[in-house]
């Protein structure tokens, strides 16, 4: 049971076979065993937990089961809950309490999902190790010596030990599909504006999006559906979005006629050359469900890392301006005056990455720099964009490994921030494009998980849907689980 | 030596919506603080600005007013720096591509004619809190109910070239903004406030290096800050010295100003486009419907005064000042369709000066346009003259009562009859026989004499026409 998939437990919810609260105390108890191990929640209200569950029993046999009706969701710790503290993994926000939800917080809410927690996440979000978490590192499930990815670390670590069926996370710059791919989960970064970023707290506004992080494509499917949809209190969230018959999507079981672009610039020197055969094996495996595989070239991928380090420290050097001590968060002990509350709150408050992209930002954003830096950044996003819309001229969808290389050591690259930048080398572009992406796991490079991505054109989820799915069901990856974590429990698989 | 003032001035005016520009907070002024605040106007982690289109259209509305260019496109930027009164840490405004650019403002200047001042562009933002420090001891107070309230920034050429010149703009401006109804631009409470840039040249040569006296709100203040700034700039250039471009603080209390920041230690607001909010997008056809649904300006309203009423420029001036003002004297001359020149006479002279003693506005006028249309109908049928009308008017005042009542109450009418008129005529030259022989022995300034002593024997009843027609008949002898 616990490393059933969230459509799965809906059947046997379905069926009376078992309840919300008998589920929720199934993955509580995973979680009460476990997590001192992972690290993966940095906030766990049993009780608040088993109460939503009962609620949705009760709500069933009232009114019938809702979209996710009793299945448990955790969620990174940057989307803001009314229950318990919402700290964004920072020192700056310890203890801080939203007095609201995040809009997608409500939307699962009122589909009658059972929110497990918050989970452990790179400070602010930024990182791709989930090292940079002011509660400490979280660690990956199939290797606790290795870094589970990130930014949305605790969220792959949760599903992939089963400690919970399915997680909310977010991605800026790859931080929903590198851990996804790290941790041999399945992880879908929606198009942007296709969920209302209300709520959640901002790092880079034009390339933050909410996904979910799950076992199965249906599963994320099933999340997407629920959080998507116009909200008008997000401006960037589009109102006119082509609506996607989402669990339709996964009926697809071949890849008849479907032309997959391959770029030449995805498959480097450097990359990992068994996480380069996986790939390669996948792509074969896509040929013989009836794809045509396509060479295609994306020329400005190379820029892409250089740009999105421009332009996601300049977003958040702005974003992050309000943690400045005055109506809430840590303000450091006897402030000499307004300036000294400032920076030393901000000093104490803030860890070395987050200050690192700080001052990168504020410095790409100067008088005089600005036109070498964040402007250069901007034309570079739009040649990428067009790169993308040249190349779905010719292909129905692009597939490309996830990253260049599988989960490495904690402290492996702490030290060295610009290795520590290439692990997102191959999501970050989709991000800059604002195009859907979706990683699933397609094999294995010693004993850690490789993963495919897929990218489609704006709007397309369900050509992601439709691919992965198929992919899926010709291939058993998405069924490994991490040994050290799937002892038998209750007999029930 | 011969110097050349130039000024360019900076408004910001508030917006008058119901709502904050980028959330559902009222704007109501003067409430207790911090009770007109959500998490987006205080800046909470998640929050997101959603523009306030009521905003939008009233800032075009201004933009048609002056005769400029609305951009169908504009953008909104983060304008980035600490203060405790500013949530975000950065103010959402519009840095590189304004709502509103090219438009113009006429004045009438005292040395250089009709003059036309330049305005570069009307962009929107947001405004921030207020902070308190005084009678506070080694803290702040924060008060957030601003923050977050809709502003116009309108920014004028460095066209005007005297303190007067940019007083005529600013009223001017004020003016129409007022009868657009976009701002309530009280300047007391902020809602219209000035940076003036000054600088002094001699005539032909470049311009010389400005400063910015910042935010000053009364028409008094501005036009003493620069022609302090003036003098100042001048002196130190006669001196040898040279001008340091920098900010200035006017202090009311002291008469001068002081240097805020030098340009050195200027913030770098490191703007950048404001990646929440999309580029602001308005059809041509919203513009032209909001075209369609505006008001007559003042300069409209004045030509029309002229011409439709047949009113001096002095008194069409007078009379629309404010909506209020023009819109008072319309219902008035509806009421007394009959004269609207005595009208606006009696209105510019009598009321106006009467409601300034009792410290009124015209719309707290406690005599409505029909009453005042009912006294001026009593002129014009002759049942009282206008020196009667004079204390009618006073009594309304007073008591509220309407001009019929009180001439009849204090029997007021008019004397129109002959016979009254010739008796008392005939009474008054029995008594006065020495007047009349030097009268008719050719003193004609007499005359002034004998019509004194009959409005006084009439207590200012008799019909003034009437009496002097008669004296010159009964006179003649």
């Amino acid at each position: 049971m616990p490393f059933s998939s969230l459509s799965h437990i809906q059947t046997r919810l379905d069926n009376a076979e078992t309840t919300a609260v008998e589920v929720a105390q199934l993955y509580l108890d995973r979680i009460a065993t476990h997590n001192e191990t992972l690290n993966a929640f940095v906030y766990i209200d049993a009780e608040h937990v088993l109460a939503q569950a009962e609620a949705s029993d009760k709500h069933r046999a009232k009114h019938g089961a809702r979209a996710l009706e009793g299945l448990p969701i955790a969620v990174k710790d940057i989307f803001c809950t009314q229950n318990g503290p919402t700290q964004c993994c920072s020192n700056i926000l310890k203890d801080f309490h939203a007095p609201y939800d995040a809009h997608v917080i409500t939307k699962l809410k009122e589909a009658g999902a059972v929110l497990v927690g918050k989970t452990n996440m790179d400070e602010f979000a930024m990182g791709s190790s989930n090292e940079t978490s002011a509660f400490g590192p979280c660690r990956n499930p199939w290797n606790t010596d290795t870094i589970p990815g990130g930014s949305s670390g605790g969220s792959a670590a949760a599903v992939s030990a089963a400690l919970t069926p399915a997680a909310l996370g977010t991605d800026t710059g790859g931080s929903i599909r590198q851990p996804a791919s790290l941790t041999g989960i399945t992880g879908l970064k929606p198009t942007y504006g296709r969920v209302s970023r209300r709520g959640i707290i901002a790092f880079a506004s034009s390339l933050d999006q909410a996904g979910p992080m799950t076992r199965t494509v249906k599963d994320a499917a099933m999340i997407t559906s629920v959080i998507s949809g116009h909200d008008s209190g997000d401006a960037t969230s589009v109102a006119d979005a082509p609506e996607l018959d989402w669990l339709a999507a996964c009926d697809k079981t071949d890849m008849k006629g479907l032309r997959i672009g391959v770029p030449k610039e995805y498959f480097v020197e450097g990359m990992d050359a068994e996480v380069r055969a996986s790939v390669e094996a996948a792509l074969k495996q896509c040929e013989a469900l009836g794809a045509e595989l396509v060479d295609i070239s994306l020329p400005n991928t190379k820029l892409a890392v250089a740009a999105y380090y421009v332009i996601a420290p300049s977003e958040a050097s702005a974003n992050l301006s309000r943690y400045d001590s005055v109506r809430f968060g840590h303000r450091c002990d006897n402030p000499e005056d307004l300036l000294d509350m400032y920076t030393r709150s901000r000093d104490e408050g803030f860890g070395a990455e987050v200050k690192r992209r700080i001052l990168t930002g504020a410095f790409a954003l100067s008088s005089g720099y600005y036109d070498a830096y964040y402007l250069k950044a901007q034309q570079v996003r739009t040649m990428i964009q067009q790169d993308f819309l040249t190349a779905f001229e010719n292909v129905d969808i692009i597939a490309t490994p996830t990253s260049p290389i599988t989960a490495f050591k904690l402290g492996e690259k702490t030290d060295d921030p610009l290795t520590m930048y290439l692990s997102d080398i191959y999501t970050i572009a989709v991000n800059l494009a604002g195009l859907p992406g979706l990683s699933q796991p397609c094999g294995f490079s010693a004993d850690l998980p490789v993963g495919l991505q897929w990218i489609a054109p704006a709007w397309r989820e369900d050509v992601l849907l439709s691919a992965a799915s198929a992919y899926e069901g010709a291939t058993d990856w998405h069924n490994k689980s991490p040994k050290a974590f799937d002892e038998v429990s209750g007999g029930e698989s | 030596m011969n110097w050349e003032v130039v000024i360019g001035l900076e408004v910001h005016c508030q917006i008058n919506t119901k709502t904050k520009a980028f959330c559902g907070c009222s704007t109501a002024f003067g409430s207790e603080p911090n009770t007109q605040t959500c998490p987006v106007c205080l800046g909470m982690p998640g929050q997101l600005p959603v523009l306030n289109t009521l905003a939008v259209d009233k800032t075009i509305l201004t933009g048609l007013a002056i005769g400029a260019q609305i951009n169908l496109e504009s953008k909104f930027d983060r304008k980035n720096y600490f203060y405790p009164d500013l949530p975000k840490g950065y103010q959402i405004t519009q840095f590189t591509v304004p709502l509103v650019e090219h438009g113009y403002i006429d004045i009438t200047t005292k040395d250089r004619g009709d003059r036309r001042i330049g305005i570069t562009r009307i962009h929107m933002e947001e405004d921030a809190g207020k902070s308190m420090h005084e009678g506070l001891d080694a803290v702040s107070h924060i008060d957030l109910n601003r923050s977050g309230i809709p502003l116009m920034e309108i920014v004028s050429e460095p066209d005007m070239r005297s303190s007067d010149e940019a007083i005529a703009y600013l009223k001017n401006l004020h003016q129409v903004i007022r009868f657009l109804g976009v701002s309530g631009a009280d300047m007391e409470k902020g809602q219209f406030r000035c940076d003036a840039n000054v600088s002094v040249r001699h005539p032909g040569d470049e311009f010389g290096t400005r400063t910015e006296m910042k935010n000053m709100n009364s028409f008094r203040f501005i036009k003493q800050a620069i022609d302090y700034e003036v003098m100042r700039q001048i002196e130190v250039i006669e001196d040898g010295g040279e001008v340091v471009q920098e900010s200035r603080l006017w202090d009311s209390v002291k008469n001068e100003s002081r240097s805020m920041r030098s340009k050195e230690e200027a913030n770098d607001y490191r703007y950048f486009p404001e990646p929440d909010l999309p580029p602001l997008r308005v059809s041509q056809l919203e513009v032209d419907n909001i075209k369609a649904g505006m008001p007559e300006l003042p300069h409209q309203l004045r030509a029309r005064f002229e011409t439709e009423f047949g009113l001096s420029a002095y008194d069409a001036d007078v009379l629309t000042q404010t909506r209020e003002l023009s819109d008072w004297y319309e219902a008035l001359v509806a009421a007394h369709p009959a004269d609207p020149k005595r009208c606006a006479n009696w209105m510019a002279n009598e009321l106006l000066g009467r409601l300034k003693e009792l410290n009124k506005n015209i719309e707290d006028s406690p005599v409505s346009p029909n009453q005042f249309g009912e006294l001026m109908d009593r002129m014009g049928d002759n049942t009282i003259s206008g020196k009667i009308a004079k204390d009618v008017l006073d009594a309304m005042l007073e008591s509220g009562k309407s001009a019929d009542a009180i001439i009849d109450e204090k029997g007021l009418k008019q004397v129109s009859d002959t016979g009254a008129i010739d008796a008392m005529i005939l009474e008054i030259m029995a008594a006065n026989q020495g007047q009349v022989d030097a009268y008719r022995g050719g003193k004609d300034k007499l005359f002034g004499f004998f019509v004194g002593q009959v409005m006084k024997a009439s207590k200012g009843k008799a019909n003034p026409g009437m009496v002097n027609q008669r004296l010159k008949e009964l006179l003649k002898g």
